[in-house]
């Protein structure tokens, strides 16, 4: 029973969300899926924050190497808590919204959050850097033809690309190197684009046959207990 | 505060930086930071957004969300082995739903959509289309065509098959090449406003 109330309720689930798609009195259940998946987030980010607890706690315990890093990282996770679900140093009453100006959870999220999330994506410039010397190499037919797009595109989208082919003439200016990256972008590229997704769509399609019909089951995992 | 905040901000930028030299524990701790607020920050705002905007404050009106509630209960019995297995009705729950209502977007945006879009007149309505639009007109379906064919696996890609998918592949390698031109873009223009941000904004040398 462990596996078929699982299995039954994937089975109904899903063929209810597609009649939902032609049926318009159950046009409304869509919404209330979705609402339901927010609602059960919710418990999911706590699950998952437990689990991040759990784990520097454990390190912190058993002193593994760099436990003191998690003793950092646990501070930073309890006063963001403190901060965002008790209102500390929120500004006004209770009832302030915990992302009012001058709140100690803006403040964090303005001061910490923000500027090394996107200060740890600006980092990958660098790698971006180091990944495209690996792909700039025409190697073969395939890797040449890659290497050229994007060249063309990065030239085109900078002022060198409009002075280095500023000499063409005007009946000739679709070779003009801004026209190629915009002519790249707007044929090639947006059929390499329509042709991913609708392989994207047609994986999507069997996949979610295969699920709802009880075929793949791998979500289950294995009876431990 | 507002001080003490942009010094905190211009010191870990630097701190996430310092990883360029290599591993070391002022990069340590600015991600230790990073991990732990980012954690915090999200339960708070599925706390807020979504537990009490679409649940607390609605279940009076809906009380159908209180099965949203329930499953949501069920996931937490994770935590405790001997009735974890309960925690498989929401994840049941959420794959069952999640293919119903992708199956029908992915078939109606993905498929019906893009193929739809494909299909349209290559010489222009009127017949008044330029030469290089035609081309780029024949461009785009043929890629289209190709694209698709490389990705049909269940027949080998021998012969005039072959032949259309190595187009394909050429086609796609394209647009890799676009997305990762792209990709390098965004990563410049981030790097340039963190860069800003230290001389600029933390240590007042732009103006």
């Amino acid at each position: 029973m462990r596996r078929e109330i699982p299995l039954g309720i994937t089975i109904f689930v899903g063929f209810l969300a597609i009649v939902s798609f032609f049926s318009p009195p159950l046009e409304a259940l869509g919404e209330d899926f979705t609402l339901f998946f927010d609602i059960i987030a919710v418990f999911a980010f706590f699950l998952g924050g437990g689990n991040l607890v759990r784990i520097h706690a454990n390190k912190l315990i058993k002193k593994k190497p760099d436990w003191i890093y998690s003793i950092v990282a646990l501070l930073g996770f309890f006063v963001m808590l403190a901060a965002g679900l008790f209102k500390i140093g929120n500004p006004g009453d209770i009832s302030t919204s915990v992302t009012a100006p001058g709140s100690l959870f803006a403040m964090l999220y303005y001061n910490l959050n923000l500027p090394l999330g996107s200060t740890m994506y600006a980092l990958l410039a660098f790698y971006v850097a180091s990944a495209s010397y690996r792909a700039f190499r025409a190697k073969n037919r395939e890797a040449t033809v890659l290497l050229l797009a994007a060249f063309v595109i990065l030239l085109g989208s900078t002022p060198f690309g409009t002075v280095l082919t500023s000499w063409i003439p005007d009946s000739f200016d679709f070779l003009e190197i801004p026209n190629l990256a915009v002519w790249i972008m707007s044929s090639p590229n947006l059929a390499g684009q329509r042709a991913i997704l609708i392989g994207i769509g047609l994986g999507v399609v069997s996949m979610s046959l295969r699920l709802i019909l009880g075929i793949e089951r791998t979500y289950l995992g294995e009876d431990r207990g | 505060m507002d001080h003490l905040g942009l010094w905190l901000a211009g010191l870990l930028t630097l701190g996430i930086y310092s990883f360029l030299y290599r591993d070391n524990p002022w990069y340590k701790v600015s991600e230790a930071i990073f991990v732990g607020v980012s954690a915090g920050y999200w339960v708070v705002y599925e706390y807020w957004q979504n537990f009490v905007g679409k649940f607390w404050d609605q279940k009076g009106d809906q009380p159908w969300l209180w099965i949203g509630a329930a499953l949501g209960l069920m996931m937490l019995m994770r935590l405790i082995p001997k009735i974890g297995w309960i925690s498989r009705w929401p994840l049941s729950f959420i794959i069952g739903a999640t293919s119903g209502l992708w199956l029908m977007l992915y078939l109606t945006t993905n498929c019906i959509a893009q193929v739809e879009a494909t299909i349209f007149p290559l010489f222009g309505a009127d017949f008044d289309a330029s030469a290089i639009a035609i081309f780029s007109n024949f461009v785009l379906v043929a890629g289209t065509i190709c694209g698709v064919v490389y990705f049909f696996f269940s027949k080998a890609h021998t012969g005039a098959f072959g032949a259309t998918a190595r187009v394909g592949i050429w086609t796609i390698m394209i647009t890799f090449g676009a997305m990762f031109a792209l990709t390098i873009m965004n990563r410049m223009s981030l790097l340039i406003g963190r860069t800003s941000f230290i001389f600029g904004e933390w240590l007042g040398l732009l103006r």
